[in-house]
């Protein structure tokens, strides 16, 4: 009797604890939503702030943040996933891969502010780029590294063995086999670190504060070297440095950079089980 | 005539420390059915991943000796191991078809060889289904995927994968395990044919069926060769005494 009563409170301690990091999220969502949907218009989303930024849009932050994005994914997809699938298919238990694996590792517990401390030193000052799309580009991309590789990685390993050695009984090389066999096997795994990865690259505020992001821009960024303004960083702006700035532009804003993280992680979940459907075995 | 295979003072070890093959000498003539048995952990799959040097993908493993195909030594340093797989086809123990088409699955190895030839590769996919007596049931849906076909219909479609490379040796390590008797008794008979034109290497499922099939057989255990001989003298009258235990059950 004793037993089973202990049993019935742990599984109600363990679904609360659940339910509870639900109810976070929600308000969260909620709260935002409610106090940003108002601010949200045709105008909002396409048009320049106006009268010290408290009119008018955001696009130029929308777009920076896009930009911004699409320049992480190219500095650090070919990087990452190199790298992956060298740990997972090439690499020896050595000192050097253990040295590797260290360094993911840590680059995954170093604070973003750090990261952006970093950027500001090599490419910024020591390489000259400047404050620029480029230098926040690199210092982003160098930050999502460790959450790609490791997710791949993952997914890599996940792949069962039979394929592998099917696949070299038939004469295949090394690099057939998992340009052929193992990645395709993989993609879904891998998709889901790389949005991720930029999802969470789309959102930081603190890498790009020193390496590429504008209080102010009276023009569009017209190549990687400009600086531009991008959605964290703006929000951070208009909430502590404007003041009489409209509470709905805040939230609306925040609304914003909300949707654009949440619909790249609902993308990646489409492509993931599109994929998965597709391949049948 | 020369062996086909002729492995010659092997020792085989682990990255642990497990010495799976010890001091292993075997001749195996072209086309002929060979059948290495006996009981789990005898070294049979060891062996037979040396011939193809599927060994490789296994870190830290340490041989010694010999293993000549057609009078070669595979472990040579200028041995190409990628020709040398496509010449020694292998089928596994579980059906593993790879994701994709019969076709895919059946073109695999040529295309990754780099046959692009459309006619070549439609005559190999047709050859090596009727090789594999597969053709009749799967001709109508080669662009179907894999994994559609029945246990005993994959399996064959993995014979017929490896015989469409035209290879000189079939390896098949326990082709029957998951399958139920009628689609054993399809595979064993596809072999009969086979052996005109291969040579084949089998781990069998049972002593039965490698007294069935067997054209010469190797009972192995713990890592040695206990006792080589014709099909009829091995499962007749054994000369080794471990040998008779297991062929008449006693052990095993």
């Amino acid at each position: 009797m004793k037993r089973q009563q202990t049993q019935k409170l742990a599984i109600a301690v363990i679904t609360g604890a659940a339910a509870l990091v639900v109810i976070p999220i929600v308000l969260v969502i909620l709260y935002i939503v409610v106090q940003g949907i108002g601010a949200l218009s045709w105008e909002f989303l396409t048009a320049r702030p106006r009268n010290g930024m408290t009119e008018g849009g955001i696009m130029p932050a929308i777009l920076g943040t896009l930009i911004l994005t699409l320049g992480t994914a190219i500095v650090c997809l070919p990087l990452a996933i190199g790298a992956a699938i060298y740990l997972a298919e090439y690499a020896k238990d050595n000192r050097l891969t253990r040295w590797v694996r260290l360094a993911i590792v840590n680059l995954a517990g170093i604070p973003s502010i750090v990261y952006g401390l970093f950027g500001l030193g090599a490419f910024v000052l020591f390489l000259q780029f400047g404050t620029s799309i480029l230098a926040g580009s690199l210092t982003l991309g160098i930050m999502t590294l460790p959450v790609v590789i490791s997710t791949a990685e993952e997914a890599i390993l996940s792949v069962p063995q039979e394929f592998r050695l099917v696949s070299q009984s038939l004469g295949a090389t090394r690099w057939q086999t998992i340009r052929h066999q193992v990645l395709p096997h993989a993609m879904p795994g891998i998709i889901t670190g790389i949005i991720l990865g930029l999802s969470r690259a789309a959102g930081e505020t603190a890498p790009i504060l020193f390496t590429v992001a504008a209080f102010y821009l009276p023009s569009l960024p017209s190549s990687v070297s400009d600086q531009t303004m991008a959605l964290p960083y703006h929000l951070y702006v208009i909430t502590t440095q404007v003041p009489g700035m409209p509470l709905s532009v805040q939230y609306g804003t925040a609304l914003v950079l909300l949707l654009l993280v949440l619909s790249l992680t609902l993308v990646a979940t489409v492509i993931r089980t599109r994929m998965r459907r597709r391949r049948d075995w | 005539m020369d062996p086909k295979i002729a492995v010659q003072n092997v020792f085989f070890t682990y990255g642990d420390g497990t010495e799976a093959l010890r001091n292993v000498s075997l001749d195996i003539a072209p086309f002929q059915i060979f059948v290495l048995f006996g009981p789990a952990r005898a070294g049979k799959t060891t062996l037979l991943r040396l011939f193809n040097r599927l060994s490789d993908l296994i870190e830290n493993t340490t041989v010694q000796g010999q293993v000549l195909v057609s009078g070669r030594d595979v472990f040579e340093r200028s041995t190409d191991v990628i020709d040398l797989r496509r010449r020694i086809g292998m089928v596994f123990a579980v059906p593993t078809p790879l994701p994709g088409t019969i076709r895919e699955n059946l073109t695999y190895g040529l295309r990754m060889a780099g046959v692009r030839s459309r006619d070549e590769l439609e005559r190999r996919v047709e050859r090596s289904l009727t090789q594999a007596a597969l053709w009749d049931e799967a001709k109508d849906r080669l662009s179907r995927p894999a994994s559609a076909l029945s246990g005993g219909q994959k399996q064959r479609l993995c014979i017929a994968r490896s015989l469409a490379l035209e290879p000189e040796v079939l390896i098949l390590d326990n082709p029957t395990s998951g399958l139920d008797p009628l689609s054993t008794a399809m595979v064993e008979e596809s072999l009969h044919d086979l052996k005109q034109r291969y040579t084949i290497i089998m781990v069998p499922h049972s002593v039965q069926q490698a007294a069935r099939v067997a054209t010469r057989a190797a009972f192995m255990l713990d890592g040695e060769i206990v006792e080589v001989g014709d099909a009829d003298q091995i499962f007749g009258q054994p000369l080794v005494k471990q040998t008779e235990d297991y062929v008449t059950g006693r052990f095993g």
